[in-house]
């Protein structure tokens, strides 16, 4: 509980509700041009999809992709803590079919005037120590790059705070006061939270709470999973992926990688049950020996799992709809952490000037579901699976 | 009625091949494991009883599962002389061979993985196992574990050296193997439990030259420190270890410092017994999502049970030393055994109500076990003159978890004073600071002995540093693989042949990744962009 804490606070010019990646950056750039912000987090910060992810920082797709590519290098400056970002990418392709799949990104990287190399298996092998004789073909992608998704969390947060912004945790939202079409106050746990502005981005539960305020933010949430080896020793780049895979070694030396199926679950599920990892683990496992053999030694020392939500098309909402005159929503769908420098500056925008300066976000706009099927869920199969019947009694003779 | 239409790229219909099922699975065969797995015997029902024991020595010298020391015998790197040694120990292991009981040892659960809501496409609870040539999967209908216990570990100056070794891994290297290599040792920490293991020691030949007390009293059973004393040992209250001293193959003296005055002592010793804490072996279940609690008079974080050691898990049940650690059930087996039986009955019958007056409870703490290791950190730890790594694979000082620092492989100094990390405390905001955001942050407890050697005492620095006693502090989370595995091993296991037909690296959605200048203004689902393998960014 954190009655004396929330004690002092009465609200906040900006209320953001949420405090993962997407909500701290927003905050943080609220904060640094001294707007007084609150951030209202139902569990630990970080604790979502934003502290669940691979690191990487490279989404050539996106609108905010040429603003992502400019803030990261600046990132430990601006905001005064390290974020552990490098620059750059390897993909490595182990046959055909890998290699014409990866070839968007140099594609994509080619339409912003970026560079791209093609590498054979030999110069993949020069770049990648612990790649192997199965190398097919790679990419040397010299954009994006990766950063530790705890760390620039956290960075977020000391520098929030150093610019005056407050954060509550184990603080969940229960609901809102409106007032002449207006958001006014914020309800939780802890009492009211008064709001000139109002940032929703609160992961899965960005539908539920915007639906409160007559938003439709069309939402589901999955189940991923990621593994993280010993340290080894450090690769000349450590933003290595590929083989269906992503992730990154670390600057500790640690192998940090996930991929393959993830698992659609119940909303209600999200705040009832610990994500939890399964034996999947051990097909991740197969495809990073795969992808770097001289690694097949290495001791998995853990295995972690996330919820994750995802809009319909996959693509983030950052939007400030006109059903309310204060409310900005925002979830980044799955791929949030590399984009959150662009997507909390985007926020700001929309809050300060009802408009994004920098990047046309009418493609992350709600508008484009308003045609979408009520159904959309069982359309695409995003449907948690059946529970099988209580286990039967052990028949003991 | 019809079977909804599942995404082709999640989970759904990619349960990977299980090759091995039992009804009822036992995790662990000391004393509580062979008294379920002899319980349930016999009573047409399929019991698989295994246990990770004998270690293979390189696993030991990692300090997995225990805190070894690099104190094995001989002995310990010939995996027959092991095996023969354990059933010699464990006549009853025998028993449970000819009673039918499917015995696997040298054999790791390395995570339980439960069938329910956020995961279920595998339709069963699943077990992960490792011997040392095989990984596989193994499917049960129940489980008991009965994983044991652990030691504390403490830090001082010169405690990575070789000899320093938890108390209950000396006890397992001697009484298991009769591989401890040890002749004199000093043993930190008295309560009845660290006494027991010196007495044990002691009878096998370890000369115990001191005991070292941070308290202002032995705390354990007196008759046990009586014959320790008689013994030859010299047995130091308010002291702590201040630096153990020693060559190439370990310690061969170390330094106790008195916490009043200057007075120190100091003792040639080649093992130093870290017998501060037993703990409740509690990893396998808390990752499985068993409910636990800090409970003074069970040893601290223990798997919440009931009368009928049933767990918060319908399908699980916790006995012996993980279902609480304390004084008297150390010193006799029959407490755990009955835990074991009673697991086994109510596996077997989800009805059975066990006799209260049966059931032995823990007597009342002799001591206050949260504050006692809270002061041992203090005093050993915080006291130390050399700042000693409380984690040591990622080489974290206590200065820098209170400061919550980032680690020292970035060299990071902070540009400005104005940014400070604000240490543990200003992590808190609201609630008691977490462990698991502290060890994110320093990397403490995140090294190849998966925190084996430093969770407890970063847990007492988390809460020392937020000024909250130690039961408030969360517990930190344990993550399957429990022990680790190479990525060699766990990809021996088996997958569906439809995980490789259709895995992608992310959501499998094509138009996630449409490039923002040739989006569709509108998203429909029914017509969406569907087959084709998508790669992510």
């Amino acid at each position: 509980m954190n009655t004396l804490a929330a004690g002092n606070i009465k609200g906040a010019s900006v209320v953001i509700v949420g405090g993962g990646v997407t909500g701290l950056s927003a905050g943080w750039w609220l904060a640094r041009e001294g707007i007084d912000v609150l951030v209202l987090e139902a569990g630990m910060i970080g604790w979502g999809a934003s502290g669940r992810n691979g690191g990487g920082c490279s989404h050539h797709h996106s609108p905010l992709f040429m603003e992502e590519q400019r803030l990261w290098p600046m990132m430990d400056e601006l905001l005064g803590y390290p974020t552990e970002f490098c620059r750059e990418r390897i993909r490595i392709a182990l046959d055909e079919h890998q290699f014409r799949l990866y070839r968007r990104a140099l594609e994509n990287g080619a339409h912003h005037g970026l560079r791209s190399d093609v590498l054979d298996a030999k110069q993949v092998r020069e770049l990648v120590p612990l790649a192997g004789d199965n190398v097919h073909a790679g990419y040397f992608y010299h954009f994006g790059g990766h950063a530790n998704p705890h760390r620039t969390l956290q960075a977020y947060a000391w520098a929030m705070e150093d610019h005056g912004a407050r954060i509550l945790q184990h603080t969940p939202v229960t609901g809102f006061v409106t007032q002449g079409g207006r958001v006014s106050a914020v309800k939780t746990s802890s009492g009211d939270f008064a709001c000139d502005h109002l940032v929703i981005a609160a992961g899965p539960h960005t539908g539920v709470l915007a639906a409160q305020l007559g938003i439709d933010v069309p939402l589901a949430a999955a189940r991923a999973e990621m593994i993280v080896t010993e340290p080894l020793p450090q690769m000349p780049l450590g933003g290595v992926d590929g083989n269906g895979l992503y992730g990154r070694q670390t600057l500790r030396g640690n192998l940090a990688y996930g991929g393959g199926p993830h698992e659609w679950i119940g909303l209600d599920d999200v705040p009832k049950v610990r994500p939890h990892s399964t034996p999947l683990q051990c097909s991740i496992a197969a495809r990073l020996a795969a992808l770097l053999p001289k690694a097949a030694h290495a001791k998995v020392i853990r295995s972690w799992a996330g919820y994750i939500e995802n809009t319909p098309d996959g693509r983030p909402v950052i939007d400030r709809p006109d059903a309310q005159g204060n409310v900005t929503v925002a979830t980044l769908s799955s791929v949030g952490f590399g984009l959150s420098p662009a997507s909390g500056h985007a926020i700001r925008d929309l809050v300060v000037d009802g408009r994004c300066a920098f990047a046309d976000l009418s493609s992350l706009s709600l508008s484009r579901f308003a045609h979408l099927e009520p159904n959309w869920r069982e359309l695409q199969g995003w449907l948690p699976l059946p529970l099988r019947a209580a286990a039967p009694e052990l028949e003991a003779a | 009625m019809q079977t909804p239409f599942y995404d082709p790229a999640s989970v759904a219909g990619k349960a990977p091949p299980v090759d091995e099922s039992t009804d009822l699975l036992i995790v662990g065969a000391g004393p509580a494991g062979i008294a379920a797995a002899l319980e349930a015997a016999g009573r047409g029902i399929g019991v698989t009883l295994v246990d990770e024991n004998p270690v293979p020595l390189e696993t030991m010298g990692e300090d997995v599962p225990l805190h070894f020391g690099a104190r094995m015998g001989a002995a310990a790197g010939n995996a027959n002389a092991m095996l023969e040694a354990m059933l010699e120990a464990r006549p009853e292991l025998g028993d449970a061979l000819e009673a039918g009981i499917d015995v696997k040892l040298g054999t790791a659960v390395w995570g339980l993985f439960p069938h329910g809501p956020a995961s279920a496409w595998m339709d069963t609870h699943v077990a992960g196992l490792a011997d040392s040539s095989h990984t596989w999967l193994m499917s049960f209908k129940r489980v008991i574990v009965a994983s044991g216990r652990r030691d504390m570990g403490l830090a001082f100056d010169g405690w990575q050296r070789p000899g320093v070794m938890g108390a209950s891994a000396a006890w397992r290297l001697a009484a298991l193997y009769g591989a401890l290599d040890a002749r004199r040792a000093v043993l930190i920490g008295s309560d009845t439990d660290a006494l027991n293991v010196g007495v044990e020691l002691m009878t096998r030949g370890v000369q115990i030259v001191a005991v070292i007390e941070q308290s202002d009293a032995i705390l354990g059973d007196a008759a046990l420190a009586s014959q320790l004393e008689a013994g030859g040992a010299r047995m130091l209250t308010r002291h702590v270890v201040r630096h153990a001293h020693g060559d190439a193959y370990g310690v061969t003296s170390v330094e106790a410092a008195s916490l009043d005055a200057g007075a120190s002592a100091r003792f040639d010793c080649d093992t130093v017994l870290l017998g501060i804490a037993a703990l409740p072996a509690i990893e396998l279940l808390e990752a499985a999502g068993c409910a636990t609690a800090f409970d003074a008079a069970r040893g601290g974080h223990v798997v919440s049970v009931d009368a009928m050691q049933r767990t918060s898990l319908p399908f699980a049940y916790a006995a012996g030393d993980c279902a609480g650690v304390w004084a008297a059930k150390s010193r006799d087996e029959a407490i755990a055994r009955e835990e074991g039986r009673r697991a086994a009955r109510a596996a077997l019958d989800a009805s059975s109500v066990a006799d209260l007056a049966q059931v032995v409870q823990p007597e009342a703490p002799e001591h206050d076990i949260a504050r006692s290791r809270v002061e041992w950190v203090r005093a050993s730890v915080l006291g130390a003159a050399g700042e000693p790594f409380v984690c040591q694979c990622e080489e974290v000082t206590a200065r820098e978890i209170l400061d919550v620092r980032p680690p020292r492989y970035l060299d990071w100094h902070p540009a400005d004073p104005a940014h400070d990390t604000r240490g543990v405390a200003g992590l808190a905001r609201s609630g008691p600071p977490n462990p698991d955001a502290v060890k994110r942050l320093t990397r403490a407890c995140m090294g190849p002995c998966q925190g084996r050697r430093c969770r407890e005492q970063v847990a007492a620095l988390v809460a020392i540093g937020a000024g909250c006693a130690l039961p408030q502090i969360p517990l930190a989370t344990f993550r399957a693989p429990v022990r680790p595995l190479a990525l060699r091993q766990l990809a021996d296991v088996a997958e569906a042949s439809s995980t490789a037909a259709h895995w992608d690296s992310w959501f499998g959605m094509a138009s996630q990744w449409v490039p923002f200048w040739r989006v569709d203004p509108l998203y429909r689902a029914g017509t969406r962009r569907v087959g084709e393998p998508v790669a992510s960014e």
